[in-house]
């Protein structure tokens, strides 16, 4: 297997040790990357006009002065702003994200529990878009310039081209209003009284169309990066050689091309994954998910810093590990690649 | 039925027939089943007696009950906790007969002990209108287990208190929070009331389950076994499902415009303008007086010229609106008037007026430049920010609009006062001095949202509505307030465009909907699903 890259050799085991530096020196980079995050979003906050109380009177549809700055005053807003930070820097270091003033609830106990649903969304979107635009790439390049390849990136560029709110809306539209397939929206039939497998199963179908929606416009991103990586790949020597040594051509066209194609893909994913975090907040609205998204959307409108800067820090953490799986995964699979 | 007593010189109109009789016939009830209602503005904090706002009720008003509640007919009252309520001549104390036999929904009694609790630590210090209504209470009395005697300090209408009984009188059990922080006690995510549903599972971000009370003291309701509000902040999918039969319920105007025609197309689905009469609001035309320019009365009625109304409430509204007259709107029986100055839509007018006060047009056809700020609150405030840009240009003045997310506009309004032409949307409380006065009476500090931050100060103005404020006789009281209203557009610091409610949009099996002028923030202990 001249020239294709491979890990047989490699365990696992011997792999992470001679990664473990470097996993090391990015957690410690992750640091003030964190704190940098940290103290813009903070800033950022403060210079969009009113505060949680001013959102706060707006949901009660009123209220007085003297009830306004006893409220400011709980929340230790009336604070000048350097020492609101250095508070919640100093809480931060302890891994204390707060109370939140809008949900009267600590901040990590409202993530926690909407974590799961976007992590679960994430993975299922990510999951489809990386095979069907694998797959669909490896069949557009299989068949370059002919009809079926045309059908493809036609079909590619009308996916792309339309807003996935939009997709959400007719997914709904067709699937669960004309035919009644599948239901409208929710994470689950609200008050079911499931359990086991039934639950994960009405879970599983509340999930199909926004993960359809929200997959869609990564399919077209990656089956173009796929078919690019294989035509480019085409004419290299090592899959001339193989072509010459009478390899077969569907083993070529995966073992050889597939393989080396993938990894601007999955280099890809991991640009990807902040904007699943913050793309899936239009979704989240039109599926009635209770999603990271909504929850960062929602506190920006009611001037929720508490909760707004911890969803910042989990996000932060969670863009920075799938970096740093992304960079293992490309190491692992490609030689070439010199982790530093 | 009970054995409550109204004193009838004190609640006007007086005409019996309060206690209505169903329409309906016993037998056709049909029991059981699940509601599902849209909720697209998901509330944490369901403590109604603290918070006193649309979207808080519609959850909380089916568990924690007020002492009345609001009716069509009759004096405008139905008793809920209390069974009667009498005012001293003086004006000095209000005394309410409780309901007995009534439970919390943790098996304690509910007794006079909770009223005294919720009107002085709840009501008179937390609740944003509680504290103007109850301002000047300084002790509940209670002599025995089921009478409760509020005493003010100062004279108070009773009138006032009697129109303020269903938004701001929710009673909240003594023993889960006496001795606690209010505004933090954790009853406030999880409430224990005394009304026809129990709260449920409550999953945030997702749905609220309320289950039947089985021990309401008004027996046999509620008829339903369970309601299910589903958080769904996106109109779009509120309509969609609608149509697949996935929600038989939404209230408030929560699916888009655009999508009502078609829906009510739809022959399993109803649109009713009906059930929010109770809170009517004001599509409300904001001048920053300010400014020399609007300083001037007849750059305001200018202004009002300018704009076709009628045309607003077709195009703008689609037709479910008025016009407005005054700052109180049509449906407030007691307090409206049509004796008010108007200023028809007359473009001639208009450019006369602004001719007069001086303002020539420019070369370019412009007479001066204003800074508008439409409200985000509302697709209506937002439009009619649009249509005011359109309509002003044809009289020579040129609008730069600008536009803030909630938060924002709050401050630059309220607080800041920049801005020279604004919209927004004032609802109308039942009684003028709860929310409206509020909006022409100078002293208000900066910062207090929905009041007068218009540099609108009249010595006039301000005796009338002090005059107002302690007037005992609710027919002077009235009289009062009718010349508030021809005060208030002759002088036209803010433009009372057009005058809305909110649209509900139900499954032809729901009955007894939209049956109070406050319906989607009542208990509906009487609602029930047909096969």
């Amino acid at each position: 297997m001249a020239g294709s890259p491979g890990t047989g050799s490699r365990g696992l085991g011997s792999f992470l040790a001679a990664a473990w530096p470097v996993i090391r020196r990015r957690l410690l980079l992750a640091l003030p990357v964190l704190l940098l995050v940290a103290c813009g979003t903070f800033g950022l906050l403060h210079l969009a006009p009113g505060d949680a109380v001013d959102a706060m009177v707006i949901a009660g549809g009123g209220g007085d002065a003297a009830l306004a700055s006893e409220l400011r005053a709980r929340y230790g807003l009336d604070q000048p702003l350097l020492v609101q930070l250095s508070l919640y820097l100093l809480r931060l270091l302890q891994f204390d994200f707060g109370v939140s003033p809008v949900h009267n609830r600590p901040v990590l106990a409202l993530i926690t529990e909407r974590l799961p649903i976007s992590l679960l969304l994430m993975l299922t979107a990510t999951a489809f878009a990386v095979s069907l635009g694998v797959v669909l790439g490896v069949s557009a390049a299989a068949a370059a310039g002919r009809w079926r390849d045309r059908l493809i990136l036609a079909a590619a560029l009308v996916i792309y081209a339309m807003p996935s709110f939009w997709v959400g809306l007719m997914l709904i539209l067709v699937f669960a209003v004309t035919l009644g397939w599948l239901p409208v929206g929710g994470f689950e039939t609200a008050a079911s009284g499931l359990s086991g497998m039934a639950r994960v199963l009405d879970i599983a179908r509340h999930l199909i169309l926004p993960t359809l929606a929200l997959a869609l416009l990564f399919v077209s991103v990656h089956l173009r990066l796929m078919r690019a990586g294989m035509l480019d790949l085409a004419g290299a020597d090592f899959v001339r050689m193989a072509r010459a040594k009478g390899v077969p051509r569907r083993r070529v066209l995966w073992a050889h091309l597939a393989r080396n194609a993938v990894l601007p893909v999955i280099a890809m994913v991991g640009v990807q994954a902040s904007t699943l975090l913050g793309g899936a907040v239009v979704i989240e609205s039109v599926f009635s998910l209770p999603g990271l998204g909504r929850l960062a959307y929602d506190s920006v409108v009611a001037r929720d810093l508490a909760t707004l800067m911890g969803l910042v820090v989990v996000s932060a953490v969670i863009v920075l590990t799938v970096t740093l799986v992304v960079d293992l995964v490309m190491a692992a699979l490609d030689p070439r690649v010199r982790l530093r | 039925m009970t054995d409550w007593t109204v004193s009838r010189r004190l609640v006007l109109a007086g005409s019996g027939a309060l206690a209505a009789t169903p329409a309906w016939a016993q037998g056709t009830v049909r029991r059981g089943g699940t509601l599902q209602v849209a909720y697209n503005t998901e509330q944490r904090n369901l403590n109604s007696a603290m918070v006193a706002s649309n979207a808080v009720f519609l959850v909380a008003s089916k568990i924690i009950e007020p002492l009345a509640e609001m009716t069509y007919d009759g004096s405008g009252l139905s008793p809920r906790l209390a069974t009667g309520w009498e005012a001293s001549a003086d004006g000095l104390s209000v005394t309410f007969q409780l309901r007995r036999g009534v439970k919390w929904h943790d098996g304690r009694d509910f007794t006079s002990a909770d009223v005294q609790y919720s009107a002085l630590e709840v009501w008179r210090r937390l609740s944003n209108f509680g504290r103007i209504v109850f301002r000047d209470l300084v002790g509940v009395d209670t002599p025995d287990t089921h009478t409760a005697v509020l005493r003010f300090s100062r004279p108070t209408p009773a009138q006032l208190i009697w129109n303020a009984l269903p938004d701001l009188t929710a009673v909240l059990p003594r023993h889960l929070y006496e001795g606690t922080d209010v505004a933090q006690n954790p009853r406030n995510q999880a409430p224990i009331g005394t009304g026809p549903f129990r709260l449920g599972e409550n999953r945030a971000g997702q749905f609220v389950v309320l289950d039947r009370n089985p021990d309401y003291w008004d027996s046999p309701k509620p008829y339903l076994d369970r309601i299910v509000f589903r958080v769904m902040p996106d109109k779009g999918a509120i309509a969609a499902a609608h149509e697949a039969g996935e929600l038989q319920l939404s209230c408030f105007s929560s699916v888009p415009l655009a999508d009502l025609k078609r829906l009510a197309g739809v022959p399993a689905l109803e649109v009713v303008n009906r059930g929010y009469e109770g809170s009517t609001y004001h599509a409300l035309i904001e001048l920053n007086l300010r400014n020399p320019i609007l300083a001037d009365v007849r750059v305001r009625r200018a202004i009002h010229h300018a704009l076709d109304l009628p045309r607003v409430v077709r195009d703008v509204f689609d037709g479910h609106g008025t016009v407005g007259t005054g700052p109180v709107p049509t449906t407030s029986r007691l307090f409206y008037t049509a004796d008010t100055p108007r200023y028809g839509f007359d473009v001639a007018r208009a450019n006369a007026l602004l001719d007069e006060a001086g303002h020539r047009r420019g070369a370019n056809g412009m007479r001066f430049s204003l800074k508008l700020v439409p409200a985000p609150w509302f697709d209506y405030t937002v439009l009619l920010g649009e249509y005011l840009r359109q309509a002003l240009r044809q009289v020579g003045i040129d609008c730069q609009p600008q536009r803030f997310d909630a938060p924002g506009h709050l401050q630059a309004i309220y607080r800041d006062h920049q801005f020279d032409i604004a919209t927004g949307s004032p609802v109308f409380r039942n009684d003028p001095a709860i929310s409206t006065t509020i909006l022409y009476r100078t002293g208000t500090p900066p910062g207090v949202p929905w009041s007068n931050q218009y540099g609108y100060a009249s010595q006039a103005m301000d005796q009338l509505l002090d005059q107002a404020a302690g007037e005992l006789d609710p027919a002077r009281r009235v009289a009062h307030y009718h010349r508030f209203q021809q005060l208030a557009m002759e002088d036209l610091p803010v433009i009372p465009a057009v005058e809305f409610t909110f649209l509900t949009v139900a499954s032809r099996r729901l009955r007894n909907h939209s049956n109070l002028p406050r319906w989607a923030m009542s208990n509906w202990a009487d609602l029930w699903l047909d096969s």
